[in-house]
């Protein structure tokens, strides 16, 4: 069986998680002072996830940039190919916070959608 | 002269809780003056996630918690909005001055509350010698350089200091192709929060340097290189342990003061969220320095209470 050390991300309180790992998935989680915890390190073990955000190129809109983030966290070995698409994104049509950029993002089930309004 | 039951100065997280408090505690007629063209101040640029989870009990981006208070200020009636206003003065008996393209105002409030945030210590303030080339940004400005006007500000990044603002920072420089070689922070650990040491430093395997500083930035138009040293317990330098880092920007990550010119001119002394003078109220970040945008919103949802209990009084 193996330990692992893990700083809880999923709010600012900062817990410590002591997680017992045997054959690759997670057995036992302690430290964790919510369920949040639980679920964090068993994400980080099996499958590390993120939400990314980023800000995509708006074209005649009041704003040059529109903040943008996955709705759901991606694998964290997607976000250099993630950050690739979002780069080539340009939009021209009004958008409001929430609204879907993307659907089906990188084939992951998850949607690219925009965080701010944008006449 | 034009009055008003409330002024508010600023309408970031802070001035915004505070009008919407204020409103709904009695107040309506309210005047929030905010120098930029939108409301929502630093959280605009904030577009990364964690913040509302105490709040809002979920987990938002800057943009969207701002969004939110944006349309709670909206649909009351008693809170007007003065954008593009930048305050200039306040006196004691709680009169306001304020430019806005092409005018001067002033308007005399029964209560006034100053929101306006903080500023980041620079460079001077943590006394690095050398050159002064271009290429040195406070964290904050490159996270507006990029985030709102769209222009990475370089392509090989040292971090001095470990605020969360500096790693947040990192990851977004990272994420945008620039190469951050190194977070420099001086004390023996970081000073941001251990999520984003998480998320944003070791998910990017970049290099930290606790217990050491920047003992000299060199260029001559632009940033070249900085000479990184070790720091023993008392912070002075050990002797030998001197190298260099080749660089074409430097992020300062050293710390947050609160803004309150205004009230220093008035000769206004800060008592808790209530001052020295009768009616002059201060929150969020321009009061103290607050790790979260969740806990700016509450300080102000108090004052604002504050100061609608003050005018009705």
């Amino acid at each position: 069986m193996a330990v692992r050390k893990l700083t809880c991300i999923e709010c600012p309180k900062d817990c410590r998680l002591t997680v017992d790992i045997e054959n690759f998935k997670v057995v036992k989680v302690a430290g964790n002072e919510c369920p949040k915890g639980e679920k964090y390190a068993i994400s980080e073990v099996e499958n590390p996830a993120r939400i990314l955000t980023s800000a995509i190129l708006g074209q005649g809109l009041e704003l040059k940039m529109i903040p943008v983030r996955t709705d759901k966290p991606i694998p964290k070995s997607r976000i250099f190919e993630a950050m690739n698409e979002i780069k080539k994104i340009k939009v021209q049509k009004p958008l409001s916070a929430g609204d879907v950029i993307l659907k089906n993002f990188l084939g992951l089930d998850v949607n690219l959608v925009s965080t701010r309004k944008a006449e | 002269m034009v009055t008003r039951e409330l002024v508010i100065v600023g309408g970031g997280p802070a001035g915004m809780a505070a009008a919407v408090s204020a409103h709904e505690n009695g107040i309506k007629d309210i005047l929030l003056i905010e120098r930029d063209q939108y409301l929502g101040g630093i959280l605009n640029q904030c577009i990364h996630t964690g913040f509302g989870l105490s709040y809002f009990k979920e987990i938002l981006t800057g943009p969207e918690y701002a969004g939110r208070f944006i349309n709670k200020v909206k649909d009351m009636p008693g809170i007007e909005v003065s954008l593009k206003s930048i305050a200039v003065k306040l006196t004691k008996d709680r009169i306001v001055t304020f430019l806005k393209p092409g005018k001067i105002e002033t308007v005399k409030a029964k209560a006034v509350i100053m929101a306006t945030g903080c500023r980041e210590k620079t460079r001077e303030m943590v006394h690095i010698s050398g050159t002064r080339p271009a290429g040195i940004f406070s964290a904050g400005l490159a996270q507006k350089l990029i985030n709102i006007e769209g222009l990475l500000p370089g392509k090989e990044v040292v971090v001095v200091g470990s605020g969360d603002i500096g790693l947040i920072m990192a990851r977004r420089f990272v994420l945008e192709g620039a190469k951050v070689k190194a977070i420099v922070e001086i004390q023996k650990e970081t000073r941001g929060l251990l999520r984003n040491m998480v998320q944003c430093v070791e998910d990017f395997d970049i290099p930290v340097y606790f217990s050491h500083k920047i003992s000299r930035i060199y260029g001559k138009n632009r940033v070249e290189k900085v000479s990184v040293v070790r720091v023993d317990n008392n912070f002075n330098e050990v002797h030998g342990s001197l190298f260099e880092i080749t660089c074409d920007t430097i992020l300062m990550s050293v710390g947050l003061i609160p803004e309150n010119e205004l009230i220093e001119t008035a000769g206004v002394i800060i008592e808790e969220n209530k001052t020295s003078a009768p009616g002059i109220f201060v929150c969020g970040n321009s009061f103290k320095i607050y790790d979260t945008a969740d806990s700016v919103t509450e300080d102000s949802f108090l004052t604002g209470k504050l100061a609608a209990d003050y005018v009705l009084s």
